[in-house]
């Protein structure tokens, strides 16, 4: 990738596996277009994102019907950590935990998965945002 | 079938966006220049990524070709 892209930066609030994996998908879709993905994560997907429990079961959106939640449930599609994975492999990744939604749910930085790349304020994601566009989900 | 040398078959039918073209990705970054490959996918997604991530990524589609529930994407790694 020769021209430098804008970053795509996502703020990730909900905890549930259907809308991290649709922020996965943005994420991985970004880097592999070769653009530099920021995520910051606060509230409940920073609970998802703690050691040992990226494959729990965090459950689908409130808006999911049992059709649709059995539908999705059966179907092959990777984890959204698979996918933020790949996203790391094929392009520049970074994943900021929100330094107050870690004080609010009494989050320690041991209690982080690996996947996450450290403890940052809003400023700083702010910073590393700037020149592209910010999704909250 | 077109008359291309194939090097590297990456059968990624029946898996969802955006394995296809993840594994494509992978098997292109692991590569040599000149190296051909063909991804088959039935993931409707795959139409429009492969294409659109060979052109951004300067790599050459050498043809698309539709079969039966699937189509064939055959790319050139060329940088």
């Amino acid at each position: 990738m020769d021209e430098q892209e804008k970053p795509l930066s996502l703020v990730l609030f909900s905890g549930t596996d259907d809308k991290l994996t649709a922020a996965a998908v943005l994420a991985v879709g970004a880097a592999a277009m070769g653009r530099t993905v920021n995520v910051f994560l606060q509230y409940y997907a920073l609970d998802a994102f703690r050691a040992g429990r990226l494959c729990a079961d965090h459950g689908l959106a409130p808006e999911a019907t049992v059709e649709q939640a059995s539908s999705i449930r059966g179907h092959a599609a990777q984890h959204w950590s698979d996918l933020l994975r790949q996203a790391r492999d094929v392009g520049e990744v970074d994943i900021r935990a929100c330094a107050l939604s870690m004080d609010l749910l009494g989050i320690g930085k041991d209690d982080l998965d690996p996947l996450v790349d450290g403890v940052e304020g809003v400023a700083a994601f702010m910073a590393a945002s700037s020149e592209g566009q910010v999704l909250f989900i | 079938m077109s008359t291309v040398q194939i090097d590297e078959t990456i059968d990624a039918r029946g898996m969802p966006c955006p394995g296809p073209l993840m594994n494509l990705i992978g098997a292109i970054r692991r590569s040599q220049v000149g190296q051909v490959f063909e991804v088959l996918s039935s993931d409707e997604g795959s139409k429009t990524d492969i294409p659109a991530w060979v052109a951004k990524a300067k790599h050459e589609l050498v043809e698309v070709v539709p079969d039966d529930g699937f189509a064939r994407f055959v790319v050139r790694k060329a940088r």
